[in-house]
Parts: C-alpha cells; sequence; structure tokens
C-alpha cells in the first residue's frame, strides 16, 4: 500500500550552513552581505516556488530483492546489499519539490542571473534532501512499539546511484511505487523529472546494520564519504 | 581611474549595473570594442579566477561577477560581431548521462566565457553522441564532460572512445572533471585532460586549444 505525505515549505527549509556547503563554502566561513542577500532571496524563491510532496510503499524482502537487483548492473558487493536482508522493514519513496522551482532555477540561467540561480539550485537540492529526511523520520515514527522497544534501532535511506546501486534501479522503484501520482517521471536516463527529486529505500532495523566500512571496490573513487557521517549520526540521537 | 580600470573594479565588485553603464561610457569615449573586451571584462574576470583559485572568494562572488561581465558583454556584443570579432575557441561542456549534478559544470562554464571561449552548454545527463555531435556540427575543439557519481563516471569514456571511432580526436580534445573523477581516471579512458577544479579546467583548456 502507498501512501502520499505533504510537507510545508517552512518543515523542509534547509538550514544556512547546508546551502553555503553546497556552494563550496565552508562552516564557518565569514561571507559577504551580498551573499548573505542572496541567500535570503534564494530562500524566499524556495518559500514561493516549492511544492515539497511524497511517497512510500512498504515492501518485503523478496520484492525489494529484485527491485535492487534491477537489470543487473550493481556492483558485485554494495552496502545496501549486504544491508537489507537484515532489515525488519522496508519501504520505497520518493520525494519532490515540484516542478515549478526547477523551472524557476532554469529561468535565472537563462537571464544569466547566474550567483541567484545557483543558489537557488543549492537550495533546493538539500531541501529536497531535507524533504527525504523528514520523510524518513515520520516513517521511523511510525512504527509501532514503545521508547524502550524502539531503543538501539534505526531507519536509514539509500538511493540508487549510489554506494554501488547502479541507477538504473529506478526503473523497478518507479514501477512498484508509481509516484507518477505525485508528479514525479523517470527519463530513459533514469533521471527523475522534476530534476529536485530525490528517491530510495528506507531500510528499519537494529541500529547496527547500517555501519560498514568503507572498503567497497568503489570507496576508493568516492570523493564525499557520507555514509561515515551518517554512520556516525546514528549514535548521536 | 580610467574608464577600463573602473569596468574592471565594477566586474571584480560583481555590480552590473556599474559595468553595463560604465562600458556604455567606455564606447563613447571612442574605446574599440575588443579593448574594453579583453582589458576590462576578461582582464576583470582573470582577476576573479585567480582569487578563486586561491580561496580568497566564494563561488557566489564569482558568479556575481559573471553577471557584471555578461552585463557588459550585452552592450559590446553588437560591435563586436559587427568588427567580427572570434571567440578564442569553442567548447561544449555537458554533465554525462545520469547525472543531474551542474554546479561544477556551470562554474567551468562561466569561467571559460570569462576567459574569452565560446560555451555550448548542453545542461545534464547528455547523452555521448550528443557531446560528440554538438562539438561537430558547432566545429568546437573541446569536449569538457562534468560527473559527480561514480555510477556516471563510465560515460565519459563512451564519449572518449566515440571521439576515436569517428577519427574527431586530432581536433576535438576531451577533458573530465567532477568530485570522483582523478588524473588517473582521465588517463585510464584516454581523455586528453582532467581539471580538478574550475579554475583548473580553465587553464587546461587553454593549454588543450593552444597545444
Amino acid at each position: 500500500m502507498t501512501e502520499v505525505l505533504t510537507f510545508s515549505t517552512g518543515e523542509v527549509e534547509p538550514d544556512r550552513d547546508s546551502v553555503l556547503q553546497n556552494q563550496g563554502i565552508p562552516e564557518g566561513a565569514t561571507v559577504t552581505d551580498e551573499i548573505e542577500r542572496l541567500l535570503k532571496s534564494a530562500i524566499g524563491a524556495f518559500h514561493e516556488h516549492g511544492k515539497p510532496v511524497g511517497m512510500t510503499g512498504e515492501i518485503s524482502h523478496v520484492d525489494f530483492g529484485a527491485v535492487y537487483q534491477g537489470e543487473g548492473r550493481n556492483e558485485d558487493k554494495t552496502p545496501v546489499g549486504d544491508i537489507f536482508r537484515r532489515a525488519e522493514r522496508l519501504a520505497l519513496f520518493v520525494v519532490t519539490l515540484g516542478e515549478r522551482i526547477c523551472a524557476r532555477i532554469d529561468e535565472l540561467f537563462r537571464s544569466s542571473d547566474y550567483a541567484l540561480a545557483c543558489m537557488l539550485d543549492s537550495v533546493a537540492s538539500a531541501a529536497a534532501d531535507k524533504t527525504a529526511e523528514v520523510l524518513q523520520e515520520r516513517y521511523a515514527d511510525s512504527r509501532s512499539g514503545s521508547k524502550t522497544e524502539n531503543e538501539g534501532r534505526a531507519v536509514l535511506r539509500y538511493s540508487p546511484g549510489y554506494c554501488g546501486w547502479h541507477i538504473s534501479g529506478q526503473r523497478g522503484l518507479f514501477e512498484f511505487l508509481h509516484p507518477e501520482e505525485i508528479g514525479v517521471s523517470l527519463k530513459e536516463s533514469f533521471l527523475m523529472q522534476p530534476l529536485k527529486s530525490v528517491s530510495g529505500v528506507l531500510i528499519a532495523g537494529a541500529r547496527e546494520i547500517h555501519e560498514f566500512e568503507d572498503s567497497y571496490s568503489f570507496c576508493a573513487e568516492c570523493a564525499t564519504r557520507g555514509c561515515r557521517e551518517r554512520i556516525r549520526a546514528l549514535y548521536r540521537e | 581611474m580610467s574608464v577600463l580600470a573602473e569596468i574592471k573594479d565594477g566586474l571584480v565588485c560583481g555590480d552590473d549595473e556599474r559595468v553595463s553603464e560604465l562600458t556604455q561610457q567606455a564606447i563613447e569615449q571612442g574605446l574599440s570594442p575588443q579593448e574594453i573586451l579583453s582589458e576590462s571584462l576578461i582582464g576583470g574576470m582573470t582577476i576573479v579566477g585567480e582569487r578563486f583559485k586561491e580561496h580568497e572568494i566564494f563561488l557566489p562572488d564569482v558568479l556575481l561577477a559573471a553577471k557584471a561581465m555578461h552585463a557588459g558583454m550585452e552592450v559590446l556584443r553588437p560591435l563586436l560581431i559587427d568588427a567580427g570579432i572570434p571567440s578564442i575557441g569553442k567548447v561544449v561542456l555537458g554533465s554525462v548521462q545520469g547525472d543531474l549534478h551542474d554546479i561544477g559544470k556551470n562554474l567551468v562554464g562561466i569561467l571559460l566565457k570569462g576567459a574569452g571561449f565560446e560555451v555550448i552548454d548542453l545542461g545534464n545527463d547528455v547523452a555521448p553522441q550528443s557531446f560528440v555531435d554538438a562539438a561537430k556540427e558547432r566545429g568546437a575543439s573541446v569536449i569538457g564532460m562534468s560527473a559527480l557519481l561514480t555510477t556516471t563516471m563510465p560515460t565519459m569514456a563512451k564519449v572518449v572512445d566515440l571521439v576515436k571511432e569517428r577519427k574527431l580526436d586530432s581536433r576535438i580534445k576531451t577533458i573530465v572533471g567532477g568530485a570522483p573523477v582523478s588524473e588517473m581516471f582521465a588517463r585510464e579512458i584516454g581523455a586528453d585532460a582532467y581539471g580538478f577544479d574550475a579554475a583548473n579546467a580553465v587553464d587546461r583548456v587553454k593549454s588543450l586549444t593552444t597545444a
């Protein structure tokens, strides 16, 4: 069964640091008033044009195994491939900020307002991630059980295109979830339309199933190593 | 301060209105469009590029300067066309198929324009054939590719192979960049160059087009 979730833009407004980091500005750096004005303007445009909405659907281990396998283009060993088999529950998800904000970014680029276009692009990217994060929190909260029962358990999301899960995995995900209902479609290249959308699987289970070493074959080429922070964050909650 | 220096200063500060007004003023003073372009606009963007390379300024500062350059170019463009002044080279740019990340690619494009190149930006999610077709049809001498995902990097190899298959490698050079891309990867797939950041990519494109 699938569920459509709506979000207010206030709920998914990204924090200042995550937007500026998308712009290559290190945390704590002093920026000019002009950059602060640009950020304010981009946040204003996000509230005006962003329409965050999401969709989830629980999926069995067997069905997810087929979605994950996709066209058989994944790396031989991947974190998701190892983790999902130990999960208690799995759910596919897609979130989007809608077409209007993407159109606004294109419009700004076309009018050569590069700075605002790029800042809005960063705000929208960070907001799409934040929407996925809020959806993940709602999914975690929806799990039955007392606080004690949920202790030591965690939900984390993983997306096709990352960590050895080939982006062609999007096809099976879309066939299962049908996010066209919330206005998201899949292109031949497996990218989503609107661009500011995030898809993946929510994996719920014991906290330790999400732990892995960054020693997979593709880790050497990964510049972000965002997985390390995600794993650390599991133990801060 | 001369009007040329004032334009350059306005551009470095990212003041598009001032650059537009001063460019008009410079034309009225009888300065040649080429002189305004090379001394003030390209000269200003060179300073901006250097400051960015040295981490003295951030991406939005570069983009504000680029907007100011665009404002100056809008005033100069009809005169440059009339005078038949060509760009210093044509570059086709894009994020490879399956990849939507394009901030880095956009920055490279902006800095290339600032350095006097004509940029044909194909956007993101660009198929290998589209890169090669665009370069051939538009007479570009460089194809620049960007990828942020390790899963989309192999597409870069397809573009390099296609350029060779079509025997265009003597006149079309390839350069790759993006967070997971490295000099070693560029060598492995047979690309002509690797840009480790946007400013370096511009330097490498300059080398490719003057080699």
